[in-house]
């Protein structure tokens, strides 16, 4: 199956990428070239295979439930665009 | 007096506590080289003062009678994923140009803790999201090789640790750390002639590397020789508490048991790698490898992995998918570029940043990502992707039923022109077929330098050991770089 402007506009979305129709329209053979060519895993008789989680086994392993870290409020802050007050400054939130 | 920036790891070290030479004139001549080579566009930082002060604290250490560590007096580069405390760290991206982490990742905190000092951080296609170093919002890596002939045209590093291996054959290192998602140090040195090795998935901790897949992503070494590798992987390696995904498990002495005497061994060919159309030189190249590898004492047998074919459309589900997952994270608020239109709200916000931060290949990837992951696809592609990758894994064990290792060649070509696939996406991404495969089965994976081929160009070949055997990988690299006896180098133009 192929994808349509509409399609890619609305990954775009999914994706907060913001796009212009020429990108959009660009993006449209490009991408069904490739979901085109990843499309032939379809033809790969998986009957009984159980998806993979771990390429190597490993256990997932527990810690005491204690503090280990914190305080670092303004190490935390410093690489941010707009901080202030001690807190991440975002543009307003009005719904 | 010999030049100290033709040194190897190995031979830096040792002449260094032998007296040979200080740690400070080793730091001063790769400084004067780095300095020296603008026109490969290898660095996006450098860090001369962090080179000396490491040198001076060894040169110091090694005064008084202090314990050296295992890397004092070396100097080294960082690819520019890792994450460098006080010194920026983009990813080769816009979105994080500017960013100085707080902290330091495990691995290059491993490297300085031996006594390492830095001398840059290398360039790289954006995000690790490449195979020429042609997407780094830096600009191309530009590859010290020429074909022969007088062709001057500017060759690929490869990628995506092109700044890597190119900063490495043009001797502005003499190692190198890189991250391997699909083959991102194996092809880069193949194209370079010079040796890497992506261990198996979780001996290096992943903690403090920028994301890219993260059930793909792997640290590992780039030098010029497999003891290098050796000695720096044994560095790198170890548990970390902080990666989930860390095997606890001791670190082999890989330097200490190198041996290139293969008698025992059986080394698996799998027919697959022997496509119609596979380039003469290369097939050429592997039938050497071959007959090198049985030299050394190895038995040679011919195997089957039915699933490679599949390889490629699987990673390019499963590494977009993680990646526009891991990608999350960039939406101007708490590091990174921000891009605020005037009255914009939040989500224009996240938009506007996004589409600003991003080069056109990662938000390509992103998007394929985004599409596989999205409701009512997320089966037929995600699903449907993570199966294929168990039998691809499972191709891989039942060939180390019979036999101990992999010999294939590491890319289908030798290095390519700059711009030659940058408007095929696909063509770009077909250059990996000989490495994905391993990288999803997460084995360990090797490139040593085989040759030269007509024009001129390094060709590598590619070992694939069992999970944890990297000895086994290391000493069949050793065995090939004795009797392949690349000595090929450069010849200076920058």
């Amino acid at each position: 199956m192929s994808i349509d402007l509409q399609t890619v506009k609305k990954i775009a979305s999914l994706s907060r990428i913001s796009v212009t129709d020429a990108e959009a329209q660009a993006m449209v053979p490009e991408l069904n070239n490739i979901l085109g060519w990843v499309e032939q895993l379809g033809e790969v008789d998986v009957t009984g295979i159980e998806p993979m989680t771990a390429v190597i086994p490993n256990t997932q392993r527990l810690r005491v439930d204690a503090v280990t870290d914190g305080n670092v409020r303004d190490k935390v802050l410093v690489n941010a665009p707009q901080a202030e007050h001690g807190f991440f400054a975002v543009p307003k939130v009005i719904e | 007096m010999t030049n100290l920036t033709d040194l190897t790891v190995a031979e830096i070290r040792d002449g260094f506590r032998a007296g040979d030479f200080s740690a400070r004139e080793v730091a001063e001549g790769f400084n004067a080289n780095v300095a020296a080579a603008k026109a490969l566009n290898a660095f996006i930082v450098e860090t001369p003062e962090k080179a000396l002060a490491a040198a001076d604290a060894a040169d110091k250490a090694k005064a008084v009678g202090e314990t050296l560590g295992a890397l004092a007096g070396v100097p080294i580069g960082m690819k520019d994923l890792f994450c460098t405390e006080g010194v920026q760290t983009t990813a080769a991206s816009h979105m994080l140009e500017g960013f100085v982490p707080t902290y330091e990742s495990t691995v290059s905190g491993k490297l300085w803790a031996a006594g390492a000092g830095m001398l840059g951080k290398l360039n790289l296609d954006q995000f690790a999201m490449g195979s020429s170093n042609e997407t780094s919002y830096f600009g191309n890596v530009i590859s010290p090789w020429k074909r022969g002939g007088g062709d001057n045209a500017a060759l690929a590093p490869g990628g995506s640790s092109g700044g890597s291996s190119s900063a490495i054959s043009a001797r502005l290192c003499p190692a190198a750390t890189g991250t391997d998602t699909g083959g991102s140090i194996r092809q880069p040195a193949a194209f370079t002639g010079i040796s890497g090795i992506k261990p198996t998935y979780g001996r290096c901790s992943r903690w403090g590397i920028v994301a890219f897949a993260s059930s793909l992503d792997q640290a590992g070494p780039m030098a010029r020789t497999v003891r290098d590798n050796a000695l720096l992987l044994e560095v790198m390696a170890g548990f970390d508490p902080k990666d989930s995904t860390s095997l606890d498990l001791a670190v082999p002495q890989w330097e200490a048991n190198l041996s290139s005497d293969l008698r025992g061994k059986t080394v698996g060919i799998p027919k697959e790698y022997r496509p119609d159309g596979l380039n003469a030189e290369i097939a050429a190249l592997w039938d050497k490898g071959i007959a090198w590898l049985k030299d050394a004492g190895a038995n040679v047998v011919e195997v089957s992995l039915p699933h490679t074919k599949y390889a490629l459309p699987t990673y390019y589900i499963i590494a977009p998918a993680e990646a526009s997952s891991n990608l999350a994270r960039y939406d101007g608020v708490r590091y990174g570029q921000r891009d605020l239109p005037d009255g914009a709200g939040l989500q224009d916000m996240y938009a506007a940043t996004r589409a600003a931060g991003f080069g056109p290949e990662v938000k390509r990837r992103i998007m394929i990502g985004t599409y596989v992951l999205s409701a009512g696809f997320y089966d037929a592609y995600y699903t449907q992707a993570q199966k294929v990758r168990a039998l691809i894994a499972r191709d891989f064990d039942r060939a180390f039923e019979q036999c101990d290792l992999l010999l294939t060649p590491t890319a289908p070509s030798a290095a390519f022109t700059l711009g030659e696939k940058q408007a095929d996406p696909l063509a770009m991404y077909l250059n990996d077929v000989f490495t994905v495969p391993a990288s999803l089965a997460g084995l360990p994976a090797m490139s040593v330098p085989g040759g030269l081929d007509s024009q001129g160009l390094p060709l590598g070949l590619q070992i694939i050991g069992k999970a944890l055997d990297e000895q086994t990988v290391l000493n069949a690299g050793l065995a090939i770089e004795e009797r392949a006896g690349f000595v090929a180098r450069p010849d200076k133009w920058w």
